[in-house]
């Protein structure tokens, strides 16, 4: 038995191994996007609901029959994917109405769109979920979330006030997510491009 | 009760395998009998016991005793009885506790076959197979306990993955898979037994080894079939195989099988190609459980994938472990066994099998980088990318296609030395089989150059290895006056294990052709119609009726009455549906498949409204699929035979002596001569 | 057999080669006559190869052009009306690569590192057939213990 060969063929083992090891570190499921530092892909896209008060805004919520990205450019802007199939969205729905109470009319937008639902299964889900302060927008054929390179329900996109995107979250928002970038959003200056006029 | 059971057994199985494995080794080295039988003993009440806890399990499912968590997990009082049973294997834990009984089981089975054999391998072997059985014990007794108890008990289950009550192949392909994963365990102990106790040096190892290896190699080509064909008729996209991480896992393991099995008779008839064997079965093993790896640490997502979490690491500590023991001891041991060796001739079935066993590791290789891709790219630039269908394709495609022409030369080399006039005229009538199958792809409209080879090197090795019973038998009957069909039975008989495996090759060449028909003249159409509306593919024409709706308990099904019209008549009715269990949000598809030896229409519904105004299908006119199926029975029927142990002793010294020679006049009696030695 | 292997493993290589090159065809298709469907014929088909080169992001390693998942039907849309507007496989490609990244793609671009995963296997070949060679060569030239001085065939059989 030749032991010199038999621990040089062991060692052969090791990359092998170390390679499965990292392997498990990572969350095949969890694909990292292009899209952050990009500018955020353009939409126009009707909207079925203009939100309505919540529990924590109770004055009234901006009418609104569409929404252009562009128009929003010089703003934050949160676009959250939802569907009212999925079940994680239900975990996510009290954050985002209660965060997104506190800056009704502020210069952070929330905007909802809705991926391969009906819009009226999603406005019977918003009826029993409870309201949310902001409009939720339609997709047909889905255009707007392949652009944004989608692959399931919830994504959450942070889009700065120079239109990039900042920050792409897959699942459900939590409160310390949110406050934490939309601060850091805010707190960036805003561009010289004038705005182009509201909805 | 069950799952106190069932706990309990694993965990005195566990605590006897390591006694029993340490008695195994004692009793090797000290030659002592009482230990060997002590050990052996221990083989056989783990085995009891291991069974013993399976039962309980059984027991647990089919009487829906919700205490046990398995149970709570994936039984469901709304679950036929058939199903019930085989959730046994639905998910991770009862999947580890079946290994665990199928290992148990051969490790019996193979001490209580091989316990009158000489020498001490068999102790060793069985110390390896308790130590393996003693790993999935670990994993039941710690991170994959199926017998937890939930408390308090819940009134009824989930039940198991909608997708696993499907389809009665469901039921077929994970235990034939297991059994094949499994069995390749055994030769890999007896490898390492021999290695252990020295007994590597003479060959008797490989002929106990034989017998197993075949037998995995039959469950695993099985389970192989069945998954694609299970696929194919589930999954909705008229297709059987996706190159999908665990199809891979399940793919390289027999390829390198195949290789081993070829490249022991070298080993058998010139003393040569110890070492590579050796390492062949080891990468056969380590591969296997690479694949059972892969299938639950969630490293790579794929449509198996069980589950994520600690398990991943056990599984890759025993990786680790028997990787770095196996090349340890193969790279320790291997300049003893290297003995040097001769060949003949460069033109001889011994060349042929090296080229063979050259090209299934490369594919091997390519395979397995491509699988773990994805990782090392990772790991190198930072970036995700996927290594999917179209990579595999084009790198396998041409080697296959190789593999094809030497499937068909094999058998017209004779072992050792090849006279070039009799193999000029062996290879007469494949080629002419080369011709007519080129032709006949050209003219069915073939213009893909691998599909063109595919089907001409296919031809070429179909007729190579019909014309080996063809002329055996014409031989037969010259020879003995005998009819074609007693000619044919007892030229079969005599040598099952050269006719069985010439058999074995066609029912594979069969499944190459089927696989490369279906997707080289595949027509596919997707399209909305509205009931009454028709569309026509490859000249068929299919009318949709209605699209209706109905429930059964526990899920709603979705269906559309697609009428086969011909010459205006309604000749038959295919119903693809969607079903949408309670427990999952996607719906399950059901395509509607309708089979012919010539060809498979096939139709799945996409998107309906609701209304029932329309539906969109997807209509596909597959040629030759049952061909696929149909071969891969021949494959198992064919190595089953080879399997046959042989009767005569004498044929080994009759090739010592008598080399064939060439001779017109002698020509039917050699080739009788041939039959015996080969 | 030697010079039959080498060219053999030559035109293997060669045939790998084109296969990089160029894209393996998919379906037979007959045009029908009218040329609004021969046109719809030929968009089918680009449409049909170049979802074969996109996986579906929601489902397990299936192509674009294989799943029946919705979110890849309404993917293929985007393609076809890509390519009918004019843009070429390869824009269209890289539109899905700069939305979901390299791994939209159902085999890497071989640029870069990834060379690796398409040259490793032909050198493995490469290598392997020449150690085959080699040891073949070899294990023929050991003379067999029984061989004359004058005998013409030595190791090798008879040629008629």
């Amino acid at each position: 038995m030749k032991w010199k060969f038999a621990v040089g063929a062991a060692a052969l083992a090791i990359p092998a191994v170390g390679l499965l090891g990292f392997g498990l570190t990572r969350d095949p499921g969890a694909i990292p996007s292009p899209l952050p530092g990009r500018l955020a892909p353009t939409f126009a896209l009707p909207a079925f609901t203009s939100g309505a008060p919540t529990a924590q805004h109770p004055g009234p919520v901006p009418a609104v029959d569409s929404v252009r990205l562009a128009s929003l450019r010089g703003d934050v802007v949160i676009l959250n994917f939802y569907a009212s199939w999925c079940l994680a969205c239900r975990d996510e729905h009290p954050v985002l109405q209660r965060v997104a109470s506190r800056y009704v009319g502020t210069d952070v937008h929330f905007v909802g769109i809705i991926y391969n639902d009906a819009t009226r299964a999603a406005l019977a889900w918003l009826n029993e979920m409870g309201p949310l302060p902001y409009p939720s927008l339609d997709d047909p054929g889905s255009r707007a979330a392949i652009d944004y390179g989608l692959y399931g329900v919830p994504e959450t996109f942070f889009i700065a006030r120079d239109g990039r995107v900042a920050l792409k979250h897959v699942g459900p928002v939590t409160d310390e997510l949110l406050a934490t970038q939309i601060e850091s959003l805010r707190a960036a200056q805003r561009p010289d491009a004038p705005k182009a006029g509201s909805p | 009760m069950n799952g106190a059971i069932g706990i309990s057994a694993l965990r005195v199985a566990l605590a006897l395998s390591f006694v029993g494995a340490i008695a195994l080794v004692a009793a090797a080295r000290r030659n002592s009998a009482a230990l060997r039988s002590a050990g052996f003993a221990v083989v056989y009440s783990s085995f009891g016991l291991v069974a013993i806890a399976t039962l309980a399990m059984l027991t647990a499912l089919i009487s829906h005793d919700f205490s046990v968590s398995y149970v709570a997990q994936v039984g469901s009082r709304s679950t036929p009885l058939i199903f019930t049973i085989i959730s046994l294997w639905a998910a991770l834990e009862g999947s580890i506790l079946f290994w665990a009984f199928l290992l148990f089981g051969f490790a019996a089975l193979a001490a209580r076959i091989h316990r009158k054999e000489p020498g001490h391998s068999l102790e060793y072997a069985s110390a390896v197979l308790l130590g393996i059985g003693a790993f999935f014990l670990i994993l039941l007794v710690g991170p994959a306990n199926p017998f937890h108890v939930v408390s308090p008990v819940p009134l009824d289950g989930p039940g198991p993955n909608p997708l696993l009550q499907n389809h009665p192949l469901m039921a077929v392909h994970p235990p034939l898979l297991y059994l094949g994963y499994v069995g390749f365990s055994v030769p890999f102990a007896f490898a390492v037994g021999a290695l252990v106790s020295g007994e590597a040096q003479d060959d008797r190892w490989v002929r106990g080894v034989r017998g197993w290896t075949i037998a995995a190699w039959i469950f695993l080509s099985a389970a192989i079939i069945a998954g694609m064909w299970w696929s194919y008729e589930v999954l909705g996209w008229g297709g059987y195989w996706a190159w999908d991480p665990v199809e891979n896992a399940s793919f390289m393991p027999w390829l390198t099988a195949t290789a081993f099995m070829h490249s022991i008779m070298v080993q058998q008839r010139r003393g040569m190609l110890r070492v590579w064997n050796l390492n062949l079965i080891v990468a056969t093993f380590v591969l296997t459980v690479l694949g059972t790896f892969l299938t639950r640490s969630g490293i790579l997502s794929s449509v198996h994938a069980f589950t994520q979490g600690t398990i991943g690491y056990y599984f890759l500590g025993f990786i680790a472990l028997v990787l770095v023991a196996s090349l340890a001891l193969v790279a320790g041991y291997a300049p003893e066994l290297r003995r040097g060796g001769a060949l003949d001739d460069v033109l001889s079935r011994e060349t042929a099998f090296l080229v063979g066993n050259l090209l299934l590791s490369v594919m091997t290789f390519t395979v397995l980088l491509g699988t773990l891709f994805p990782l090392v790219a990772e790991l190198v630039r930072g970036v995700r990318v996927s290594v999917g269908g179209p990579f595999f394709n084009q790198m396998t495609l041409p080697i296959i296609v190789v593999m094809l022409f030497l499937i068909g030369v094999g058998p017209a080399l004779p072992w050792r030395r090849t006279d070039r006039a009799e193999l000029k005229r062996r290879l007469l009538a494949p080629t002419g089989g080369l011709i007519v199958g080129l032709l006949l792809a050209l003219l069915a409209g073939a213009r893909d150059l691998y599909a063109l080879l595919a089907f001409g090197f296919g031809a070429f090795a179909l007729v190579s290895n019909v014309q080996e019973f063809w002329t055996g038998a014409r031989d037969r009957m010259r020879a003995h006056g005998e009819h074609a069909a007693s000619a044919l039975g007892r030229l079969i008989a005599g040598n099952r294990h050269r006719y069985g495996g010439f058999l074995a090759h066609i029912g594979l060449i069969v499944s190459v052709l089927g696989i490369a028909a279906s997707s080289t003249f595949k027509t596919e159409r997707e399209i909305t119609l509205a009931p009454g509306e028709s569309v026509t593919v490859s000249g068929r024409v299919f009318r949709l009726e209605r699209v209706w709706g109905r429930q059964d308990m526990g899920r709603t099904s979705i269906g559309a009455d697609i009428a086969l019209v011909s010459g205006g008549r309604v000749v038959a009715h295919l119903e693809p549906e969607q079903h949408f269990y309670e427990s999952s949000d996607t719906p399950v598809p059901t395509p509607a498949v309708r089979s012919t030896a010539a060809r498979d229409l096939y139709v799945n519904l996409m998107a309906f409204k609701e209304d029932g105004s329309s539906a969109t299908i997807r209509v596909l006119v597959e040629p030759m699929v049952a061909w696929i199926w149909l071969g891969g029975g021949i494959v198992c029927l064919g190595a089953l035979l080879a399997l046959w142990p042989r009767r005569r002793r004498a044929a080994p010294a009759l090739a010592a002596t008598h080399p064939p020679r060439a001779s017109h006049a002698r020509r039917a009696a050699r080739r009788v001569a041939v039959e015996v030695t080969s | 057999m030697i010079r039959l292997r080498r060219t053999g493993l030559l035109a293997m290589a060669g045939a790998i080669v084109v296969t990089l090159a160029s894209h393996a065809g998919g379906a037979q298709q007959k045009p029908a006559t009218p040329a609004a469907v021969v046109a719809e014929s030929i968009l089918d088909a680009r449409t049909r190869e170049v979802s074969s080169q996109l996986r579906c992001p929601v489902c397990q390693g299936l192509s674009l052009q294989d799943s029946p998942s919705e979110l890849s039907q309404q993917m293929r849309d985007v393609v076809r009306q890509q390519l009918a507007a004019g843009r070429t496989p390869a824009e269209v490609r890289a539109y899905f690569v700069g939305r979901y990244g390299e791994w939209i793609l159902t085999r890497p671009e071989p640029h870069g590192f990834n060379w690796v995963v398409y040259a490793l296997p032909l050198l493995l070949l490469a290598g392997g057939a020449w150690v085959l060679v080699f040891a073949v060569r070899k294990w023929t030239t050991v003379p067999p213990p029984l061989a004359g001085a004058g005998s013409p065939s030595g190791g090798r059989g008879t040629t008629a």
